[in-house]
C-alpha cells in the first residue's frame, strides 16, 4: 500500500486523483469544463462520465476550448476551466493562454501529461508543457505527488481569480489521476501576500480628488480592469462619472463599463478610437486611468501621449504603474475599492464647471469621425460600417440581453465603433494578443454561460475561417449562435496597412478560394443566409435575429474600405487620419512609423 | 526622468520549487532585461526559500519595471534593491587556472599572493587560484594574469548582503 492509498483510506473512500481533481472543481464552483480528450486525460474523462455535476462541452479544437472558457469566464465573472491532453492538446492551447494572459481573464487550464516516470524520455505526447506555457500563464504546476493535487488544484483558482486574473495551467501526469490520491482539507493559503491588502492609499486618494477640483479638462480613461472587478466598479464609476460631469473615455477591452449612448461617454480611444475621445486625451489637463494599462494601441507615439495633464493611475498589478508612461499618483489596488473612495472623498461636493471644455468635445465631436455614407439604393453595395450599425439597431429592437464577440481586425474595429454596449460583460473580444480565430469559440463559450441570451459573432471572413470547426460544436449543443460575417475577400486590416505603407501592393492579403458560407453552414447542420447588395440586408438581419437555431449570415460588403480615424503606429493623437482623402505624411505616416505594429 | 544606465543589485527570496528559477530567468529575457550575473542557492532549509542575486542594468524606469515584475511571480517572497536600499556588501567567487613556468609562474604566484589569492591546486605547470572580492578585483586579477599564462577562469557571479543590522530576509507569518 503506498502512501497515498494510506492517506486517501482515512477519508471516507479511497478515490482516484482524476475522482480528488473532480471533487476540487467541484467545490471551486465549477459548472463547466471546454475540452477534448486524449490519451493522457482518458482518467479524467472516465470520471467526468461518471458523474453529473459538471458538464463537458467537447470543442474541435482545444484553441478553441480556451477561447470558449474565457467568453465563459468574462461574460460571468467566474473562472474558465479548461481540459486538453498532453503533448499536442497542450500545444494547441497556448495561443488561447496567451490571449487570456494579455486579456486578464481567469481561467484554470487542466492538461494531461505523460506519467511521472516517462517524463523527459520524449514519450508519445510529451511536451515540456510547464516550460512552454510558464511565459503563457500567470502560474503553473506540475503535480509529481498524489498528496499535492487536491491543494494545487484549489491553489489554481486562487491564483487564477486574485488579484489581477490570469490563466494558470495544471500539469496533472497519468500516474497523479489514474492513482489513489487523497482528498486533502483546504489548507491555509500559501498566497494572502498576492492580494493587495487593505484599501488605496488614502493620500493617494486625496491628491486626486483635489486634482477632480481644479481641473479644467478633466478625462477619465477607463479599461478593462473595471470589468474585472465587476458590475459593481462599473455603477460605481458611473456614479462618480455623474458626480464629477468627467467625461470618460474607454479602452477596447473596458467597453460596457460606462454605457456607449451616455452623452459623456466620448467613445473607445486610441488607434481607432473617436476623434472626440483622441483629442480630449491629448488636450486634457488631468487624466485619470482607471483600470487600463496604457497599451501602445492607446497611447500612440508615448513621448506626445497627453503631453499636458496631470496623470493619476489605479490599477491592481503595480507593475503597469509606471511601465509606459510615467505618471504623477500612483493607486494600487482593486479598482472598485479605489472607485468607492474617491466617491466617499468626493462626497456631495458639486461638479465643477467644465462648460469650456465640453464645448471644445462638442467641437471635435462635431468632426464625427465614425461617419460614413450609405448608398441606400437596394442595389448599392453594402458598407461595413452600415451594416454592424443596423445590425446594432435590429438586436436593440428585439430588447433582448445581447453578447457580441469579435474576430480580430476591421470588423473588430467597426464593432467597437458602432454597436453601443449599455453593461460590462457583454463584449468579448481579443485585445491584448490580437487573435484571428477567438470569436466564433467566444460565442460558443458565452452561449453556454448564457443559454437564452442573444450571441453575436461579429466576424471577418478570414479570422473566422481560423476556427470554423468550432460550427460542429454549435451543431452539437444546438447553440443559436449568429455568426454576422462582414466579408470582404480580404484579410482588411493587412490591406489597409499595405494601402497605407506598402504602396498597395496587397501581399497576400486577398482571401482566394473562399468557402461558400451558406453551404457551409448548411454542411454543419446551421442556417445560411447571404446579403450581397444593402436592399437584402435589413431583412438578412431580421431573420438571422429572428431564427431559433445556428445562423451563418455571409454579409457581402465593400472590399476597400479602410477603418477610420486610423492614428498610424508613431503618430500622435492629434494626427489621427480622417479619411482617405487625406495626405498621409500630415497625419503623421512616417517611416519610423512603418517598423512599428 | 534621467535616462542614465545604471548597475543594480538586487535580491530574490524565492521558493525552492521546480521551475522557480526558469521563471525568474524567462523573466529577464522575455521582456529583454539584462542579465550581468545571477547567483542562486538554498538559504533557509526548513522555509525552502532560495535567494537570488542579479546583476542588472537599466534606466531606472526599467529596474523599477524589473522590480514590480519579479514580486509579480508567484513563487517570490520579496524583492530587494540592494543598490537603492543603502550600503551593501557585494563578493564574488573566482577559480583562475594559469599554465606557465619559469619567470611567469613565479611573477604569478607573487601577483596572486598581493590579492590574497590562494593556490587551492599545484602542480608542476599549473596552479588554480581562489579568490573573492567585488567583481572589480576580480576582473584586474584576470588582466593580470593574461600575460602570465591565463588558461581558464570559472566565476560565481555576485552574491551581495546589506550592511548594518537591518535584515531583508525571512518573514516568518504565513505567506
Amino acid at each position: 500500500m503506498t502512501a497515498a492509498e494510506r492517506d486517501a483510506g482515512t477519508g471516507n473512500e479511497a478515490l482516484n486523483g482524476a475522482e480528488v481533481l473532480l471533487r476540487v472543481l467541484d467545490e471551486e464552483g465549477v459548472e463547466v469544463i471546454f475540452g477534448y480528450p486524449g490519451g493522457a486525460v482518458l482518467p479524467i474523462y472516465d470520471a467526468l462520465f461518471r458523474q453529473d455535476r459538471i458538464r463537458h462541452i467537447l470543442v474541435r479544437h482545444e484553441q478553441a476550448a480556451v477561447h470558449a472558457a474565457e467568453a465563459y469566464a468574462r461574460s460571468t465573472g467566474k473562472v474558465g476551466v479548461v481540459l486538453v491532453t498532453s503533448g499536442p492538446g497542450a500545444t494547441n492551447a497556448v495561443t488561447g493562454l496567451m490571449d487570456a494572459l494579455m486579456d486578464s481573464i481567469p481561467l484554470v487550464c487542466l492538461s494531461g501529461q505523460v506519467p511521472t516516470k516517462l517524463i523527459g524520455n520524449d514519450a508519445f505526447q510529451e511536451a515540456d508543457t510547464t516550460g512552454i506555457t510558464r511565459p503563457a500563464t500567470k502560474h503553473n504546476y506540475l503535480v509529481r505527488e498524489p498528496g499535492a493535487l487536491a491543494q494545487t488544484v484549489r491553489e489554481a483558482f486562487e491564483v487564477a481569480r486574485s488579484g489581477r486574473p490570469g490563466p494558470v495551467l495544471v500539469d496533472l501526469p497519468k500516474d497523479i489521476t489514474v492513482g489513489k490520491a487523497p482528498l486533502t482539507k483546504p489548507a491555509l493559503s500559501r498566497l494572502r501576500r498576492l492580494s493587495h491588502q487593505g484599501g488605496p492609499d488614502a493620500e493617494a486618494i486625496a491628491r486626486t480628488v483635489e486634482a477632480i477640483k481644479t481641473a479644467k479638462r478633466p478625462l477619465f480613461y477607463t479599461g478593462g480592469g473595471i470589468i474585472n472587478s465587476g458590475p459593481e466598479a462599473s455603477e460605481l464609476l458611473r456614479r462618480l462619472a455623474r458626480k464629477t460631469g468627467f467625461p470618460v473615455t474607454s479602452t477596447l477591452m473596458g467597453l460596457g463599463a460606462f454605457p456607449s449612448p451616455d452623452p459623456q461617454f466620448l467613445g473607445m480611444l486610441g488607434m481607432h478610437g473617436s476623434v472626440e475621445a483622441n483629442m480630449a486625451t491629448h488636450g486634457c489637463d488631468l487624466l485619470i486611468a482607471l483600470g487600463s494599462r496604457f497599451d501602445d494601441r492607446v497611447t500612440g507615439r508615448v513621448d506626445a501621449f497627453s503631453p499636458n495633464s496631470f496623470k493619476v493611475h489605479a490599477d491592481i498589478d503595480p507593475s503597469q504603474i509606471d511601465k509606459i508612461v510615467p505618471v504623477d499618483v500612483r493607486i494600487e489596488g482593486d479598482v472598485r475599492d479605489t472607485l468607492e473612495a474617491l466617491l466617499e472623498a468626493w462626497g456631495d461636493t458639486p461638479a465643477p464647471d467644465l462648460s469650456t471644455w465640453w464645448n471644445q468635445i462638442a467641437s471635435w465631436r462635431s468632426v464625427d469621425g465614425f461617419g460614413f455614407t450609405q448608398d441606400m439604393t437596394p442595389s448599392a453595395i453594402i458598407r461595413p460600417q452600415h451594416a454592424v450599425r443596423r445590425l446594432y439597431e435590429l438586436a436593440k429592437e428585439t430588447g433582448r440581453d445581447t453578447f457580441v464577440s469579435t474576430e480580430v481586425g476591421q470588423h473588430q474595429m467597426w464593432a467597437a465603433q458602432h454597436f453601443q454596449f449599455d453593461r460590462p460583460n457583454r463584449w468579448l473580444t481579443s485585445g491584448g494578443l490580437g487573435t484571428m480565430g477567438y470569436g466564433l469559440p467566444a460565442a460558443v463559450g458565452a452561449q453556454v454561460a448564457h443559454p437564452d441570451a442573444l450571441v453575436i459573432d461579429i466576424a471577418g471572413e478570414a479570422s473566422t475561417l481560423m476556427n470554423i470547426q468550432e460550427l460542429g460544436t454549435i451543431a452539437q449543443y444546438r447553440l443559436p449562435v449568429k455568426i454576422f460575417i462582414l466579408n470582404n475577400h480580404y484579410m482588411g486590416m493587412v490591406r489597409q496597412w499595405q494601402e497605407l505603407l506598402h504602396g498597395s501592393r496587397y501581399s497576400q492579403s486577398y482571401s482566394e478560394a473562399l468557402p461558400d458560407f451558406v453551404k457551409l453552414a448548411e454542411a454543419f447542420h446551421a442556417t445560411g443566409m447571404r446579403a450581397t447588395h444593402v436592399g437584402e440586408l435589413d431583412d438578412v438581419i431580421r431573420r438571422m435575429l429572428a431564427h431559433d437555431g445556428p445562423v451563418v449570415a455571409d454579409i457581402c460588403v465593400a472590399e476597400g474600405e479602410n477603418c477610420y480615424p486610423m492614428i498610424p503606429s508613431g503618430a500622435a493623437h492629434n494626427q489621427m487620419l480622417l479619411g482617405p482623402d487625406q495626405d498621409s505624411e500630415a497625419a503623421g505616416l512616417t517611416e519610423e512609423g512603418k517598423m512599428l505594429v | 526622468m534621467t535616462e542614465t544606465i545604471q548597475n543594480s543589485v538586487i535580491s530574490v527570496l524565492i521558493e525552492d520549487e521546480s521551475g522557480a528559477l526558469a521563471r525568474v530567468v524567462g523573466l529577464f529575457s522575455g521582456r529583454g532585461y539584462n542579465i550581468e550575473s545571477l547567483t542562486v542557492a538554498l538559504v533557509d532549509a526548513e522555509q525552502k526559500l532560495s535567494r537570488i542575486t542579479v546583476l542588472t542594468s537599466g534606466t531606472p524606469m526599467v529596474i523599477r519595471q524589473i522590480k514590480a515584475q519579479l514580486k509579480r511571480l508567484i513563487p517570490v517572497h520579496d524583492v530587494c534593491d540592494l543598490t537603492e536600499e543603502g550600503p551593501y556588501v557585494g563578493r564574488e567567487l573566482a577559480l583562475v587556472k594559469v599554465v606557465s613556468s619559469g619567470e611567469r609562474r613565479t611573477e604569478a604566484l607573487r601577483i596572486a599572493d598581493s590579492f590574497r589569492a590562494r593556490p587551492v591546486d599545484t602542480t608542476a605547470t599549473s596552479f588554480v587560484f581562489e579568490l573573492t572580492g567585488s567583481p572589480e578585483k576580480i576582473d584586474a586579477f584576470i588582466e593580470l594574469m593574461r600575460p602570465l599564462g591565463l588558461a581558464e577562469v570559472s566565476r560565481t557571479g555576485i552574491a551581495a548582503i546589506g550592511r548594518g543590522p537591518s535584515v531583508f530576509h525571512l518573514k516568518k507569518e504565513p505567506v
